[in-house]
């Protein structure tokens, strides 16, 4: 109790990072590789450092653009889910083309979309919100039907209005199965969005990580192409830790998925 | 005493064909205790979802208070049911569980509050109102979930094995103060189980049922006097009625042995 222990959990994945790094940096001096080829993280750290102006200003748009989507995509999947539940006629009727969203590959479409839509910014975020909004919608449906018999019996028995029973049944039945969702959602709004501009190609001051990597790689400026993926996935790790923190502080108190041992 | 339910030919065929129980008739009148007695496919919880009119019958008819048994939504007297699992909303801490009812039929908040913890003190949660159900241990939930039943001061009371899934020293206790609450309360209740010492420890009278196709086999009258104590449970009394009931199970599945 006394001197504090090393936990393991966070501490092993950290020493790997620390043997890997250090293999890489010397792989590259050793064999003299070329910086154009691969270069060393020193060489990465600094173009982070040097160009980190540009690097955060991309980054703020590229984040923009995920976050915009994954809110979009909340609000609008959660109420497709509310209307599908209305009726199974309506979820019948609609849920194919949900289904046909989430498969039609969005870099084929992503061209579709920045022609028709005048706005670039809003463009792309629509794009996300493609790649995005199936879990969400899929999740959550499934959530506000997967609500205990007996409950509903209950319900029925004493009169509730079908308001009551979404409101204090299915609402809180669906949150597990909403947050599931919303996991993959943020990942998904994050590469949406990377895809997007790739097509897209804009440059300026709208101009985002993937712009970057796309620049960086057309000019051989690799060391800036590794820092600009080092963001892109240190983004998409705090996004994704976000979301898992904000499901925990919702579910903690009732739910078994996020019960700590006891 | 007043009936309470009448059941007249009411059968139960589903729609896969299943026939879930084959037209019986039966009456419970104000105050009773009535136990359906049987093995598993009889058709006690179908009749039971038919009471409550959770089940629509394939034919026969059904009697609320000597009328027509009116749908869910213009029904005037109170009916609650206790499921076999606890049926608690995890999310939600005892006492809002136990408000539910109240809070369904729009009764406010405070009023509420104070018969949910009137009800959870009855049934020995008192201090409970605060936990989540997963919380509780089985016993307890089911307790909550009994409290839940009596916070709306129910007019007949319908029980689906609700103790089936605890051990037997939580059931004798949980069975014991059922008893009490039904005393003190004048319930009407009727219960289902598949257990023959718990239908007669607790009831003025047993239907017993047989499966395939479900039906009413016999009903037996347990004329001991109340309240019942550990006493009646060892008594030459209680076995008598056990025993005869057994004999009535078994001889639905071998008609050659009932000799009576």
């Amino acid at each position: 109790m006394t001197r504090p222990r090393v936990d393991w959990r966070y501490a092993a994945p950290v020493v790997i990072a620390l043997i890997a790094l250090s293999a890489w940096q010397f792989l590259v001096s050793w064999y003299d590789v070329p910086v154009y080829i691969v270069p060393s993280p020193l060489v990465v750290a600094r173009a982070l450092v040097t160009d980190r102006v540009l690097l955060v200003h991309s980054l703020g748009v590229t984040l923009g653009i995920a976050l915009s989507a994954l809110a979009v995509s909340v609000v609008l999947g959660t109420a497709a889910a509310l209307l599908f539940v209305q009726s199974r006629w309506i979820e019948m009727s609609l849920f194919p083309y949900a289904v046909l969203l989430q498969v039609t590959p969005i870099v084929a479409i992503a061209p579709l979309i920045i022609i028709w839509v005048h706005d670039t910014r809003v463009a792309l975020v629509l794009c996300a919100v493609v790649v995005a909004i199936f879990p969400v919608i899929s999740n959550t449906t499934l959530g506000l039907r997967s609500v205990d018999p007996g409950l509903l019996d209950l319900f029925r028995l004493h009169r509730a209005s079908r308001w009551q029973v979404l409101w204090r049944l299915r609402v809180p039945s669906a949150l597990p199965y909403f947050f599931g969702g919303l996991r993959i959602a943020s990942g998904l709004a994050l590469i949406g969005a990377v895809v997007a501009e790739f097509v897209a190609g804009t440059g300026g001051q709208g101009a985002g990580l993937a712009y970057q990597i796309l620049l960086a790689g057309i000019q051989l400026n690799i060391p800036r192409l590794f820092a600009a993926l080092i963001l892109i996935t240190v983004c998409g790790v705090a996004l994704f830790g976000a979301v898992v923190l904000i499901s925990r502080l919702a579910l903690a108190r009732w739910h078994e998925s996020e019960l700590g041992p006891r | 005493m007043s009936t309470v339910v009448e059941a007249t030919g009411l059968a139960k065929v589903y729609p896969n064909g299943t026939a879930a129980l084959a037209p019986v008739d039966l009456s419970i009148a104000r105050g009773e205790f009535v136990t359906l007695l049987g093995p598993s496919g009889c058709g006690k919880t179908t009749l039971l979802n038919l009471i409550a009119g959770l089940v629509v019958p394939s034919a026969g008819s059904l009697r609320w208070w000597g009328s027509a048994l009116p749908p869910i939504e213009q029904r005037d007297r109170k009916l609650e049911f206790v499921f076999q699992s606890p049926t608690l909303m995890p999310w939600a801490r005892v006492s809002n569980n136990v408000r539910l009812p109240l809070d369904l039929a729009g009764v406010p908040r405070a009023e509420g509050q104070r018969a949910a913890e009137h009800a959870l003190a009855q049934v020995g949660l008192g201090g409970f109102e605060h936990h989540l159900p997963r919380e509780l241990s089985g016993g307890m939930q089911m307790r909550a979930s009994i409290a839940r039943a009596l916070v709306n001061e129910p007019d007949l009371l319908l029980m689906d094995e609700p103790f089936g899934a605890l051990d037997e020293f939580t059931r004798q206790r949980l069975d014991d103060d059922l008893l009490a609450l039904w005393q003190a309360r004048g319930l009407t209740v009727v219960f289902v189980t598949h257990s023959i010492q718990e239908a007669v420890f607790l009831s003025t009278r047993v239907v017993v049922m047989a499966a395939r196709p479900g039906r009413i086999l016999a009903s037996r009258v347990i004329d001991a006097p109340y309240p019942r104590d550990d006493a009646f449970r060892v008594s030459t009394d209680f076995a008598q009625h056990a025993h005869a009931l057994s004999r009535c199970v078994a001889s639905a599945n071998a008609p050659a042995a009932a000799a009576r």
